[in-house]
């Protein structure tokens, strides 16, 4: 029998539907079909005369699967390199495949939360939006070309590196590298958050505290926001920030704390605490 | 004709939702693109850039799922532009929407359990294109779930039952929403940051913060800094590891990486 190998454009494929993984997402097993749709150029190449072994490995790929979408393109090479060798009658039995699939879940994501919903889709919107506010198209691009660009790149270098390293991969994914690559990108997530509190929050607060004429006969209107900025600009958002933080850490929905400021902005407007 | 146009960009927005690849549902493109479609593409730009810095922290994590971007942005850019609403306003409405699009997201994402199951019996009779169908099934319902909602709502919003109930919402509301816009995005930076859930990383955070403060760099001068620590903060950890390393084994010098120790003595 023919030695089964995979080929450049079969991995291609697989990169393009790996673009529509989450297609459709569902309560039960998530992105299950769209592993499955995703395998399919790499499985029908291995087992595409052997109908009995594509059913299983289609059954196979339709289990549980969820994890961040871009780095679920390395998941994909990993497990495309392993049904090759199983087709090519290496001893990897159905149950090893899963049990590799569902043990990358947990790291991957791990890894790909922080970096792309934590770090680069903040900075690179927040970017985009400050441009935006302008009324400038520049905004918009910048953030569209600029995050697709990294997303289609870990999408194809996802595929053909996972494909290559094989299992291989799986020991470096739990290493120091990937260790320093989430961490780095936190530091910088972070570093950018910090400053946007500071700049992009609007809080002025112009509640009169004391009025008085002093000895040159000036008048000075001392106001909480003037009393606030000489003690620390920003305290206020930033103080705001931690306590989302915290109604958040405890289960309350995003939107309900959304609508709570909201209220906040109404009432304060209304007896004159903002404006 | 204009419909039509909307139908596809609220179909594409719809689609990007659930997808999370392209981003078409984040507010800076949808709802510039919607702007395009409703001819009036910088109020579109203008209120997208609004409204990321509030989505800022809306994501899907893990099994955990975010306020519907896709409808809040579409019909906000509909009810300002044909209805003649402020960006204030645009931005208020936002928030129900986005409620409104996850109740609609959370019902698709159930149904489509049923497809799972439908490929689960084609898998058995090795039938892949089948299987293919269910999957773009999934992903034309989650098309329809934003761009029917939508397109009703653009053939009613230029009416004058509908301008009518939103002009009589009365000033103290409007102008308390426009000042809780200022700061209404704490609460996407607050997700975020709970997302990296890096407690001794916050640190990072306050220096941000006093940097903003007290100086005036922007946000690309932002990046750059965060990247410098980005790299003293690896190399801190590298060193950390190397010591616990050569303390496990016996002690000793600190040996390997490309750490000069020389300079530290």
């Amino acid at each position: 029998m023919a030695e089964k190998k995979v080929t450049k454009n079969d991995l291609f494929w697989t990169f393009v539907r790996s673009n529509f993984l989450l297609g459709s997402f569902n309560f039960e097993r998530m992105q299950a079909i769209g592993f499955c749709v995703s395998m399919m150029p790499i499985l029908k190449r291995v087992y595409g005369d052997r109908p009995d072994e594509l059913k299983a490995a289609l059954k196979r790929h339709l289990e549980f699967f969820n994890t961040q979408p871009f780095v679920a393109a390395a998941i994909m090479g990993i497990i495309g390199a392993m049904e090759e060798k199983r087709a090519n009658g290496a001893d990897i039995s159905s149950a090893t495949l899963s049990g590799v699939k569902v043990g990358l879940i947990g790291p991957l994501a791990g890894v790909g939360d922080p970096i792309f919903w934590g770090t680069v889709r903040p900075v690179l919107a927040a970017l985009g939006a400050g441009i935006a506010l302008t009324g400038s198209i520049l905004g918009p691009l910048i953030f569209f070309i600029g995050f697709n660009i990294i997303r289609l790149a870990t999408h194809w270098y996802g595929v053909q590196y996972g494909y290559d390293k094989g299992t291989e991969l799986v020991e470096n994914i739990g290493g120091n590298e990937m260790h320093f690559l989430t961490e780095g990108a936190s530091v910088l997530g972070l570093l950018v958050m910090g400053a946007l509190v500071a700049k992009w929050t609007t809080v002025n607060m112009p509640l009169v505290i004391s009025e008085y004429d002093n000895a040159m006969g000036e008048h000075v209107v001392t106001t909480l926001q003037s009393i606030l900025d000489s003690l620390m600009p920003g305290i206020v958002p930033l103080l705001m920030t931690f306590v989302c933080m915290w109604l958040l850490k405890r289960g309350m929905n995003p939107l309900v704390v959304i609508l709570g400021l909201f209220a906040l902005g109404i009432i304060g407007y209304a007896v004159g605490l903002f404006a | 004709m204009e419909l039509l146009l909307l139908f596809i960009v609220a179909a594409i927005a719809g689609m990007g939702s659930v997808l999370d690849e392209a981003q078409f549902h984040r507010p800076l493109i949808a709802c510039t693109l919607t702007g395009l479609v409703l001819g009036d593409m910088t109020t579109g730009i203008i209120l997208g850039g609004t409204l990321e810095m509030l989505a800022l922290g809306w994501m899907n994590v893990g099994a955990a799922m975010a306020p519907d971007a896709a409808l809040a942005s579409v019909v906000s850019v509909i009810l300002v532009i044909i209805g003649h609403q402020s960006i204030g306003a645009g931005i208020a409405l936002a928030v129900p929407l986005a409620a409104a699009g996850q109740v609609l997201t959370i019902f698709v994402r159930t149904i489509t359990v049923f497809f799972q199951h439908l490929a689960d019996k084609y898998a058995d009779e090795g039938n892949m294109r089948a299987i293919e169908l269910c999957h773009a099934a999934g992903l034309i319902l989650q098309a329809l779930r934003v761009a029917l909602p939508a397109v009703a709502i653009a053939m009613v919003a230029g009416t004058d039952t509908v301008n009518n109930a939103l002009n009589s919402i009365p000033e103290v509301i409007t102008r308390g929403l426009q000042v809780a816009g200022g700061f209404i995005v704490v609460v996407g930076y607050a997700m975020v940051i709970n997302m990296m859930n890096a407690q001794k990383l916050m640190v990072y955070f306050f220096f941000g913060f006093l940097i903003a403060v007290f100086t005036d760099v922007n946000l690309i001068g932002f990046g750059a800094i965060g990247a410098i620590c980005a790299y003293f903060h690896i190399q801190g950890m590298k060193k950390d590891i190397a010591i616990e390393e050569a303390a496990k084994t016996g002690g000793g010098k600190v040996e390997g990486d490309d750490i000069d120790d020389s300079e530290l003595m």
